[in-house]
């Protein structure tokens, strides 16, 4: 056990933290856009509609997301025409491609929770606000979607642990993240478990307040 | 077309071969898996706070840490470690392990990891009732465990299995890292040597995603066969 090491490549790695917050918390929040658009295109009455929200969210959750983002990055640059257009100035980052790719993934998984979630509440609750004589948005933003949260947190808490490991990805388009320095340590010393040790230390420490800050607002919303 | 057509022009054959070590790999680590649960869900149940203690550590690390991170350990750290141990029986050689057994093994630990997780919480929704009834008939310990709560762990066990395979089969992707050509790892060859990414990157993704829906089909009728008289 090199204990130097483990001292000198905690700074480095960090800052590499940064990295990894910074994406993982632009992708959970595109992430979460996309996935409430899909859940609420899949609870819609029309057929085609629904099928196709269900078809996106089964390609992104039946295929890799290593295979996502290549196709994402090294794919799309192929495309000529592509190149012209103002995407290109988004597309040619490898920054932006991992949280496109990201964003894409997650919100596949989260319109599935929401899904679930907005699937779970009553219609009787439902019907008592439109009895009430309030309007559909009312009924949607201060009905539905408080109770779908509350609904939907155990889950999400999940996903945004799977996110987080997910972002270590990023370091196979170059992006240095903790995973991406990690592996730069390691290949440069040649002391794999030091610094297994440190980066996973620093993932594990990310998961744990994910993890309290999840169980602090299952409280707040519980309504009883 | 031609790009996947068999034979030397095209990528097919190559690709055909690539999906077969992904569904090998995806296997074994599978199987390894299982290795581990069998080793570590009876630490988690057992009565030892220490055991437990145990158990905990491998399963929340494992769970916590990004898959890369642990198939790096092993990559770079695997052959160092047997290397350490020939040399304690006096053997100072280069030893080289395999690509297929370091991927096949980090997958392993990791898929162990969700179905350890998987099986504490199947045998721990078993009716207490069948435990006792068990004590009272006096069964031989074996005898109890494989006849009566292995089959009812395995109905309650199998549709969180598929999850773990469904997971196991993706993190398979990650092991193109470490120069094994599965299909990940011939995309990009084929990516490279043609300069057509999104072609190949999007034909390997219908691969996976073709494996993920024959797996459910076959995991379904599993289900069912398990789930009889219920």
């Amino acid at each position: 056990m090199d204990i130097e090491l483990i001292l000198t490549s905690f700074p480095k790695l960090l800052s590499a933290t940064l990295v990894t917050l910074k994406l993982l918390s632009a992708s959970l929040f595109f992430g979460l856009l996309i996935g409430l658009l899909f859940a609420i295109l899949r609870l819609n009455k029309n057929k085609l509609v629904s099928s196709f929200a269900y078809g996106y969210s089964y390609v992104f959750r039946g295929t890799p997301l290593l295979v996502q983002i290549f196709i994402i990055y090294f794919g799309l640059g192929q495309i000529e025409y592509l190149r012209t257009t103002f995407l290109w100035v988004i597309l040619k980052e490898p920054y932006w491609c991992a949280i496109i790719a990201f964003s894409l993934n997650t919100g596949a998984y989260t319109s599935e929770i929401l899904r679930s979630a907005f699937e779970t509440i009553k219609p009787g609750i439902i019907e008592a606000g439109r009895s009430l004589g309030l309007n559909k948005i009312f009924i949607f933003t201060k009905i539905q979607i408080p109770i779908a949260i509350k609904q939907s947190l155990p889950a999400y808490g999940n996903e945004i642990i799977l996110m987080l490991k997910g972002t270590s990805l990023a370091s196979t388009v170059t992006l240095m993240d903790i995973t991406g320095v990690a592996k730069f340590i390691i290949s440069t010393t040649f002391r794999p478990i030091e610094v297994f040790i440190v980066a996973g230390s620093i993932y594990l420490f990310i998961t744990f307040l994910v993890h309290n800050l999840i169980k602090y607002l299952e409280k707040k919303y519980s309504f009883n | 077309m031609e790009l996947i057509s068999f034979g030397d022009k095209g990528w097919g054959d190559e690709l055909f071969v690539a999906t077969l070590m992904t569904i090998a790999v995806a296997i074994t680590a599978m199987l390894i898996g299982f290795l581990f649960a069998l080793i570590f869900t009876p630490l988690k149940l057992s009565k030892y706070k220490i055991l437990n203690l145990i158990a905990n550590f491998y399963t929340t690390v494992v769970r916590g840490v990004p898959e890369l991170l642990v198939i790096y350990l092993f990559f770079f750290g695997g052959s160092g470690a047997i290397m350490y141990v020939a040399q304690i029986f006096g053997y100072y050689d280069y030893i080289e392990i395999n690509a297929f057994l370091t991927g096949a093994i980090s997958i392993g630990i990791i898929s162990g990891a969700y179905s350890t997780e998987v099986f504490r919480g199947a045998i721990q929704s078993i009716d207490k009732g069948q435990f006792e009834a068990c004590h009272v008939l006096g069964l031989k310990k074996y005898i109890y465990f494989f006849k009566v709560i292995m089959p009812q762990m395995l109905r309650l066990a199998i549709p969180n299995l598929s999850n773990v395979w469904q997971i196991t089969l993706k993190d398979t992707s990650l092991i193109s890292v470490t120069g094994l050509v599965e299909i990940m790892r011939q995309s990009y060859i084929a990516a490279g040597s043609t300069r057509d990414p999104l072609f190949f990157y999007s034909f390997a993704a219908l691969l996976y995603l073709m494996l993920t829906y024959l797996s459910m089909k076959f995991i379904n009728r599993l289900e069912k066969n398990y789930s009889r008289g219920y």
